[in-house]
């Protein structure tokens, strides 16, 4: 039974903690893509990745200050996202997914190739680049603190703190964008293409603005996950990734403001409890080692998270708070 | 990438064979092996101890491999006898001679790390030969599998996501099958393409049929396809678990000259299977009953019903082919490359490269696109690193889309 509550504190802290914050900035910039403007951007995990790298490199390889490696990982987000958009965004939907998962895979197997080992650290990643943010904390860093039963270092609180207000003030601004003529324009292009551009907007310039916005947005993730844990390790950025943020955005709701947040945290929630909850199963012996060893619990989740994935696409594809006729689920 | 160093083989054999000799099982061993002479037999290995003193003077034996038992823990140094290695086959950056370490009861492994020419050539007129070919295998392999992903998309619109999984699936049951059944590596291939089928089959009857009657869209469908793959790839992943294994059969083939360029024996064989499947899928297409119904169905899916072409029978048969075809495909990847439980995944993006590149929902296309695609990435390697080259078939893919985005075969309409 206490393994039980156990799993539960450890779940709360997941609730909150930055790899909430992770998922719930990716799947943000993906409700920007997918919920609003209709685009199937697969590739998301790549905005993060050149986010926490774009910091990573500019600290710890070339000796700028944080503030600069924040400024070029949003360079870098921005110019992948023309380089995505230029050739497939006058295509068929089914196209920019193809591009995006390919190049999201693509440039993962670049960062950790032995040839851009010098740059980005190979498969071992870059560390130490985020001492002058922590620093920044108000509190003792070095203290651990407790919360509701779970113990935060100073540090992953502050990253925590920062990560939430990036959360609440991205939501405000999709609120507020989605709101305005701009975002009236963007839902009408996910409704009918070809009825916006009878009306004599560029449709074209529109999906990249939104591609361009989204990515950014995935980026700040990279950039909290990187600070959160300390180090970019290009394997972090696998594009499994991209779908477990899908997974929380369609769970929480597509095309409604909340719906990334609340879906993030409650995904993390869900898989942290089951990954502990199975861990303790293991170790008391309630499911044999013959079946499941714990070494593979590490994987339940993304199976977990497929599942998911199809049977709320299958049965409820609005998810919790998502209204049906607001869901793009055919383009042409 | 040819630079095969002495290192994993002869790590792992000697892991195996501890300390066969001595009694106390102190011993140094290793294997003398590049990719293209295959394992190197005849070669003369000595061992002595640090102040010259010989202790033993072996040759290795038809695989390649010596154990030379030392008297104790300590330093030996072991040299090659550098006029006994065959044409070809270089010293490496660690020389004839290379000292080791022995550890109390230790099998100490030795690596020589010998080269082949092939990575240092400097892109010679061979090298590109040898890449040009082991492009065209590559190519023909992805092809195969992507015959399927490319007929699936023509006659249902599905974008399927979870097609490098039926690839990955046909890999690994064919391995069960041969290493832990202990059949033969042909006709455990075959069970495992009518598995395959089978898998294909349980995909139409038991998901993408009912969604089709559920009205699913195809972004959903799209997107459902990659929640099944997720699925499907960590239970591979749980299943048969992280490390890459190879079949039975044919590893330890020495390449056959060709003048131009070396081949092994399996590496020719791949390229035959390759052929033959396609000419008789593209007989099939052309000449049989089931094939023009394919066509047809691909073409104008409502004009192919009205005419009384069972559109549902078409596309199971199309599935079941499909995934016979990818575990074809699997099996042949995993027989240069080894079985991954991701191999799929990784090779789903290059597929995805040929069939636009030849023109979604095109079968010719999806065989062109590949051919071309396996080519480039190989030749590739003339100019870039070789860990990176996938990198580059995925560069082809957008440069194409920016050039003609319809692809080869493909009509301007289909793109919209």
């Amino acid at each position: 039974m206490s393994d039980l509550i156990d799993a539960f504190q450890v779940a709360g802290k997941a609730f909150f903690g930055f790899q909430a914050i992770f998922f719930a900035l990716l799947a943000i910039g993906i409700n920007v893509h997918f919920g609003y403007t209709g685009l199937l951007n697969f590739g998301q995990i790549a905005f993060a990745m050149l986010g926490g790298f774009g910091i990573a490199i500019s600290v710890s390889q070339w000796g700028l200050p944080f503030w600069v490696g924040v400024l070029v990982a949003i360079g870098s987000a921005v110019v992948l996202a023309l380089l995505l958009g230029l050739p497939t965004l006058r295509l068929r939907a089914d196209y920019l997914a193809i591009v995006t998962i390919a190049v999201a895979e693509g440039l993962r197997l670049l960062f950790r190739s032995v040839s851009a080992t010098p740059v980005t650290g190979g498969t071992r990643g870059l560390s130490a680049f985020n001492g002058s943010f922590i620093a920044l904390a108000p509190w003792d860093t070095q203290k651990r603190y407790n919360i509701l039963g779970t113990s935060w270092s100073g540090g992953e609180l502050w990253v925590a703190l920062i990560g939430w207000l990036l959360v609440i003030l991205f939501t405000l601004l999709v609120w507020q964008l989605m709101r305005s003529p701009w975002g009236r324009v963007v839902k009408a292009i996910r409704e009918d293409e070809d009825a916006v551009r009878a009306l004599g907007k560029n449709v074209y310039n529109y999906k990249m603005q939104a591609l361009v916005l989204g990515g950014v947005i995935g980026a700040f993730g990279g950039m909290v996950y990187a600070v959160g844990t300390g180090s970019a390790i290009p394997d972090q950025y696998q594009n499994a990734n991209t779908f477990l943020a899908y997974g929380a955005l369609i769970l929480g709701g597509a095309a409604r403001v909340l719906g990334p947040v609340i879906g993030a945290m409650l995904l993390l929630f869900i898989l942290q409890f089951a990954d502990t909850g199975l861990r303790a199963l293991i170790s008391n012996g309630v499911i044999p080692d013959t079946l499941l060893s714990s070494t593979d619990v590490a994987q339940i989740r993304f199976v977990l998270v497929g599942i998911g994935l199809m049977l709320l696409l299958v049965f409820r594809p609005q998810g919790i708070f998502g209204d049906r006729r607001e869901v793009m689920l055919d383009a042409r | 990438m040819l630079t095969l160093l002495v290192a994993a083989l002869g790590m792992a054999l000697a892991l195996l064979v501890p300390g066969t000799a001595s009694a106390a099982g102190e011993s140094v061993t290793g294997t003398l092996q590049t990719s293209r002479s295959g394992p190197i037999e005849g070669v003369e290995v000595t061992v002595e101890t640090v102040d010259g003193t010989e202790v033993q003077s072996v040759d290795t034996d038809e695989n390649g491999r010596f154990t030379v038992p030392v008297p104790g823990p300590g330093q030996y140094v072991v040299t090659l006898a550098e006029g006994d290695l065959p044409s070809g086959v270089d010293l490496g950056t660690n020389g004839d001679t290379v000292t080791v370490t022995v550890g109390p009861g230790r099998a100490q492994p030795v690596l020589f790390g010998l080269v082949d020419g092939t990575s240092n050539a400097g892109g010679g007129s061979i090298e590109a030969v040898q890449l040009l070919v082991d492009g065209i295998r590559f190519g023909l392999l992805i092809a195969v599998c992507a015959v399927g992903l490319s007929l699936i998309f023509g006659t249902t619109g599905l974008t399927n996501f979870a097609h490098g999984e039926l690839v990955s699936i046909g890999a690994v049951i064919a391995w069960y099958i041969n290493v832990r059944g202990g059949v033969p590596l042909v006709p455990a291939t075959i069970i495992a393409m009518i598995a395959g089928a089978g898998v294909g089959l349980l995909n139409e009857r038991g998901l993408w049929r009912p969604l089709r009657r559920r009205g699913t869209g195809l972004v959903a469908a799209l997107v459902v396809s990659i929640g099944l793959s997720l699925v499907l790839r960590y239970l591979i992943q749980i299943v048969y678990g992280g490390f890459s294994n190879p079949y039975a059969d044919y590893q330890s083939q020495r390449a056959v000259d060709y003048g131009v360029f070396t081949m092994t024996n399996r590496s020719l064989a791949s390229i035959v299977i390759s052929v033959v499947v396609l000419v008789l899928v593209a007989l099939m297409l052309q000449r049989t009953k089931i094939g023009k119904a394919m066509r047809a169905v691909s073409d104008n899916r409502d004009l192919a019903a009205s005419s009384g072409i069972d559109v549902d029978r078409v596309i199971l048969v199309v599935w079941m082919m499909g995934g016979a075809l990818a575990t074809l495909g699997g099996v042949l990847l995993g027989l240069s490359d080894q079985v991954q439980w991701d191999m799929g995944f990784r090779l789903l993006l290059l597929m995805f490269a040929g069939v636009t590149l030849g023109g979604l929902g095109t079968a010719y296309g999806a065989l062109i696109g590949s051919l071309i695609v396996g080519v480039f990435v190989q030749m590739s390697t003339l100019i870039i690193p070789s860990d990176v080259k996938y990198v580059g078939g995925l560069l082809l893919l957008i440069v194409i889309l920016v050039v003609r985005p319809q692809g080869i075969l493909g009509t301007r309409a289909r793109i919209g």
